[in-house]
């Protein structure tokens, strides 16, 4: 089967389309369809996941080349290992419970259809991403699982708050994408292909410098970072939870997020070259997950608790993974690659079950307020305990799953003091704010009656896959016992298999702090013997500090958005003002300066031009009675002129003299007798002289 | 006649029986006009087949016709000619031709006039792109500008005259440039030619002053059309008072003249003064990038908004052909190029359709179209994405090959500045996109539009399915340019 794995990314692409484009109208048809084919590409995963096993993780890899730019290559093929494998079975097992259960809670939605084209679509798109065998193809994939994350999210888009959500989401991620984009061209540049066998050849070669790949290591992880909604790009899967809960589950909870964590994974070898690389990911992943687990503490809405909780655990794998670069590439030993993979499977589990079971109870109260619930332990069983038992899996309780992935991640930061202590911290307050969370929805006193008294338990189409995710959430864990010498770290790993036995110590104080946190939550929201009104209190400043979410959202607003915003407004204004009012003033100008020449033209030119005009016409008037049309007259006129010339002639040469006196009276004369013999003429003709002249 | 020559030649025909049909019958000039408008589509679409499999192994021009001495006493030649950089671009225009006056069926005033500039138009269009003499490009170039002036002039917004004039003066400012350069060209060249072919090889043996000046005066004309900022100001005011057929005309394939123009000829043809300025030319691309994803989020007016993103989007374009020396960066520019035709056209195409119903464009007037409009709001949601760059569409295998190509000629860190565009782009993508397709709807003021029709869903699925085909396989256009462009890069990093 590995070598047709590519066929269960494509069997959601084949639900997707079939919906869109003949089972849309059939709503019932179309929620069977597509979760048939998620059902069939669970199948399938299993069979490629037991084909992995045999092989021991060894990777399988197929590709051909779709083309080639001068050189690069660009590949369409897969890629399945042990990380692979087990992102199949994660994404489409959750996947498929997360669809069937969307049948009761999408009931009566009227883009039901639609809503289950879209997961389709997602589904094929992760799928596509763990599969993909090189960088483009991921990058491809991961854009796709943004784009359909930004349409869930903002899947009930008449709500505002859901639209701002859903553009907020993916405009985040895209700055992450930004620095995955600059490293991919530093990956292009620098290792000349894509193909992440190739890449990871020349990066443990040394044939990329050193200080190279360190930067090439940070803008890939800031993909992770947007994808993963580590800080300082965190801001959106919070808000993110105004998309329908199955999505929330599905996409912010259990997969897309855990994309970026698996991009690190993946790219280990980048990371396992450069340990301050690698070191940047790992702070980065235990900031994020202290900021986000010290809101969770105080927050009220049950989707944003755990999707700061959601948060938090991903800063955790990130950590992990970042520790063990960090450790690998200075040559000591770590555990974190397998830390930070088993939590990644065990979180999906644990925390898709959280989402669906706060959906479940928002179905039966509808609303989203913690504060408003309370005793519904008495009416949902089954979301309850199934609750319970995510809340103590994700609390690190034993023998869970989440106890065995959380050991690994502190047995990870062993050696790092700044971390253990940092991870115990983030342990108990992860404990805290569950079991918070746990003791307000379902124990005490129902506290908003109305609620209360209609709240249901879900129907079975709904709770099935929360006892589902349930058992995964107990057992998934089991195969890192530690006992186990064949288990999980033999099947995943980076490097040589490195196996750990027990260390009791560590399970003991993990333990303690967990139980710890469980137990003041108890105190302070079940038995009330310490007054969580007081203790808020009573730390004002930090409590409120903490309940605005460490106002991120107004510090972007204030120092990013508002000024970019600002940036385009003043741009539009000197593109308006400035360029074009140099195009337009040009303009002006040049009508300017066509109006002084036309002024120039009518009272210069032209007028020197008619000025001239007027002095010819009137010597023609003068010059006109010269000719008179008759033969005589042209006769004398020549003899008068010969005449002139000799006396002329005879004047200047002859007699010498400095002015031609003699020649001028006579000239003189002769065109006087001309005039005055003109005149008395025309006074002779009177009005036959005008038509004469009209005549001719 | 070669099929070249049909190719204007048809059009040109087209709008001589356009202007016999009487006037008062809509109905028979739109469909004729349409209907001839087909012959050159599909010529265009089979000189794209037969290129692809018989002739995209060499840079070679194809199917040339000439070069026939036609004005002799001034060496200007009919020479004819097309190669991987103009076989996509004819492509382009054809199709394009074809669906724009699909999308002017609804032109009610002085029909007969309209449809018969546009097929002057196309006629124009497709004579720039099989020119490869200057006096031909150049008559061709011009040719084109009368129609467009009419076209925007005569049946615009209620600005229509000064954008007209604008856009015409703009571009004549240009073309003096161009024809100062071509008339050095011309008397420099030893014998006297305009042969773009011969003035490629000889151009570089000039004096490098000289060289400086042609290039820059090219470049001028060129930018003009592009338009490089900061020669851009035209374009939103043409495109905001055009009818909607228009400008898609006027993204899809007018601005693809500028870039055209530079890779035809004073690219290759100065490769010395390229190289000097190539820092500047990506200052440019870059400023045009990001400062035109800027103004756009500023935009109140929906086609006022696809302007400006096409500033940013052919800024991309400059930003490749600055990085004249890496073969991906250019096949980049090509990809854009084609992408953007694409991409723009069909979303001035879908902002019409909604014009026409509602009658305004102001984003603020909108929201909630998706709860009404579904099929209409999912198509438009389609372009913008493909517009942002989403993988699986044509825009992002573009800009990817840009910033990878770029990357490794340019300033690396100019390069990173340009990726910014991206997140600019979706940002005032998903801004529009939200105000008018998301929150509530209106139904009150809005209750009476209908769904996108027949006719328009023509005139938009080919560019959806062209656009999803380029994304997911580019091989094919990759291939049919690949010789060309490494023949072109190679000429260019001379």
């Amino acid at each position: 089967m590995t070598p047709y794995a590519y066929i269960i990314a494509l069997l959601p692409l084949f639900s997707f389309l079939m919906i869109v484009f003949f089972l849309r109208w059939k709503e019932q048809v179309s929620s069977l369809f597509s979760i048939s084919m998620i059902v069939l590409g669970w199948v399938l995963s299993l069979i490629v996941f037991i084909e992995t096993l045999g092989r021991n993780g060894a990777p399988y890899e197929s590709y051909f080349y779709i083309t080639s730019f001068a050189g690069i290559n660009f590949e369409l093929g897969i890629l399945v290992d042990s990380l692979t494998a087990i992102m199949l079975m994660v994404v489409t097992t959750v996947g498929a419970c997360v669809q069937i259960y969307s049948v009761g809670y999408m009931k009566d939605d009227p883009r039901y259809s639609r809503f289950f084209a879209y997961l389709s679509l997602f589904t094929f798109s992760m799928l596509g991403l763990v599969l993909a065998n090189n960088f483009f193809m991921i990058f491809i994939f991961w854009e796709l699982v943004g784009l359909t994350s930004y349409l869930l999210i903002s899947f009930w888009f008449e709500k505002k708050s859901a639209a701002d959500a859903g553009k907020k989401a993916f405009i985040t991620t895209r700055i992450g994408d930004l620095g995955f984009i600059v490293g991919l061209m530093m990956i292009a540049f620098y290792a000349g292909t894509f193909n992440y066998q190739g890449v990871f050849a020349k990066a443990a070669g040394g044939q990329i410098p050193a200080g190279i790949l360190t930067v090439t290591a940070i803008f890939v992880f800031c993909g992770a970072v947007g994808k993963s909604a580590q800080f300082p790009l965190h801001v959106w899967l919070p808000d993110a939870m105004e998309g329908p809960t199955p999505v929330s589950a599905l996409i912010h909870a259990a997969t897309m997020v855990a994309a970026g964590v698996y991009l690190v994974a993946r790219s280990m070898p980048i990371f396992a070259s450069t340990a301050d690389g690698a070191m940047v990911v790992a702070t980065i992943g235990l900031i994020t997950s202290f900021i986000a687990a010290s809101i969770g503490l105080v927050q009220n809405d049950i989707k944003r608790i755990l999707a700061y909780s959601t948060v938090s655990q991903l800063g955790y794998m990130i950590m992990a993974l970042g520790l063990f670069g960090h450790d690998t590439a200075l040559g000591e030993e770590s555990v974190g690659y397998t830390a930070g993979t088993l939590h990644l499977m065990t979180h999906a589990f644990f925390k898709g079950l959280l989402f669906l079971g706060a959906g479940s109870v928002i179905h039966a109260v509808h609303t989203n307020d913690i504060q408003d619930m309370g005793g519904l332990s008495n009416k949902m069983k089954i979301t309850t305990w199934t609750f319970i038992i995510a809340s103590l899996s994700i609390a690190g309780i034993f023998p869970l799953s989440g106890f065995w992935s959380k050991d690994e991640i502190v047995a990870t930061t062993l050696h790092h003091p700044v971390f253990f202590i940092g991870t115990l911290t983030i342990a108990f307050m992860t404990a805290f704010y569950m079991f918070r969370l746990c003791f307000l929805t379902f124990f005490g006193k129902p506290r908003d009656h109305h609620r209360y008294d209609h709240a249901h338990e879900s129907p079975n189409v709904m709770t099935y896959p929360l006892v589902l995710l349930a058992v995964l959430s107990i057992f998934a864990g089991w195969w890192a016992l530690p006992w186990l010498s064949h288990g999980y770290s033999s099947f995943v790993h980076f490097g040589e298999v490195k196996h750990e036995g027990p260390n009791y110590a560590l399970m003991l104080i993990s333990t303690i702090v967990a139980v710890s946190g469980i137990t003041l939550a108890y105190l302070m929201y079940y038995r009330r013997s310490i007054s969580a009104e007081k203790a808020a209190e009573r730390f004002k400043p930090i409590y409120t500090f903490l309940y605005n979410k460490w106002y991120f959202d107004e510090l972007y607003q204030k120092v990013i958005i508002d000024p970019i915003m600002k940036i385009a407004d003043f741009m539009w204004n000197f593109d308006a003002r400035v360029i074009d009012g140099a195009v337009n003033g040009t303009a002006w100008l040049t009508v300017l300066w066509s109006d002084i020449k036309l002024w120039f033209d009518v009272w210069i030119v032209d007028g020197a031009v008619n000025g001239s005009g007027w002095i010819i016409r009137q010597l023609g008037g003068a010059l006109r009675y010269l000719q008179t049309g008759s033969m005589q007259f042209y006769a004398l006129f020549i003899v008068v002129l010969v005449v002139l010339i000799a006396v002329f002639k005879f004047e200047l040469v002859r007699i010498d003299r400095a002015w031609p006196f003699l020649t001028l009276v006579l000239a003189l004369g002769f065109v006087a007798l001309r005039f005055y013999s003109r005149l008395a003429a025309e006074r002779n003709d009177g009005q036959s002289g005008i038509s004469q002249e009209e005549k001719s | 006649m070669g099929i070249l020559s049909w190719l204007y030649v048809v059009p040109l025909a087209g709008m001589l029986v356009v202007m016999c049909l009487p006037k008062d019958n809509k109905k028979l000039i739109r469909w004729t006009a349409t209907l001839i408008s087909v012959i050159p589509m599909l010529q265009s679409f089979w000189l794209t087949w037969d290129y692809f499999f018989n002739y995209s192994g060499s840079a070679a021009m194809a199917y040339v016709e000439g070069p026939f001495n036609w004005i002799p006493s001034l060496h200007i030649q009919y020479f004819l000619g097309v190669d991987g950089i103009s076989v996509p671009l004819l492509f382009l225009t054809g199709l394009l031709s074809t669906l724009s006056l699909l999308a002017s069926f609804g032109i009610e005033n002085r029909v007969k006039e309209y449809f018969a500039f546009f097929l002057l138009l196309e006629a124009g269009m497709m004579g720039v792109f099989v020119a490869l003499d200057f006096f031909l490009f150049y008559v061709f170039w011009e040719v084109m500008l009368v129609p467009m002036y009419f076209l925007i002039g005569v049946w615009g917004g209620p600005r229509k005259e000064y954008a007209a004039i604008k856009f015409f003066l703009y571009t004549l400012f240009g073309s003096i440039f161009m024809l100062v350069s071509i008339l050095i060209l011309y008397f420099t060249s030893n014998p006297h030619t305009l042969n773009m072919m011969t003035l490629i090889q000889s151009g570089s043996t000039l004096p490098y002053t000289l060289q400086m000046i042609c290039f820059v005066f090219f470049f001028i004309a060129f930018a003009i059309k592009v338009p490089v900022w900061p020669f851009h100001t035209w374009l939103p005011d043409a495109h905001v008072e055009a009818p909607t057929a228009v400008s898609v005309i006027l993204a899809g394939v007018l601005l693809k003249m500028g870039t055209y123009g530079m890779l035809r000829i004073s690219w290759p043809m100065f490769p010395q003064p390229l190289r000097d300025l190539s820092f500047w030319i990506a200052l440019l691309g870059v400023i045009a990038i990001i400062y035109g994803a800027l103004v756009s989020m500023a935009q109140k007016d929906l086609k006022k908004l696809v302007a400006y993103s096409s500033v940013s989007h052919m800024g991309f374009c400059m930003l490749a052909l600055a990085a004249y020396s890496s073969t991906q960066a250019i096949s980049g520019c090509m990809f854009q190029m084609v992408s953007h035709g694409l991409l723009t056209g069909a979303l001035f195409l879908l902002v019409g359709v909604l014009y026409d119903r509602a009658h305004t464009r102001e984003i603020a007037a909108f929201g909630g179209l998706g709860s009404k409009l579904p099929i209409y709001s999912s198509i438009m949601v389609f372009f913008t994405m493909g517009s942002l760059g989403l993988p699986g569409m044509s825009g992002f295998i573009s800009e990817f090959m840009i910033f990878i190509g770029s990357f490794s000629v340019l300033n690396k860190v100019m390069v990173g500045i340009a990726v910014l565009g991206v997140v600019l782009g979706a940002a005032y993508l998903l801004r529009m996109v939200q105000r008018v397709f998301l929150g509530e709807f209106n139904l009150a003021k809005w209750g009476g539009l209908t769904e996108i029709n027949a006719r328009e869903l023509v005139t938009v699925v080919p560019l959806m399915l062209l656009t999803l085909w380029i994304g997911i396989y580019p091989k094919p256009l990759n291939d049919l340019m690949n010789a060309t462009l490494t023949n072109l890069v190679n000429l260019m990093a001379r």
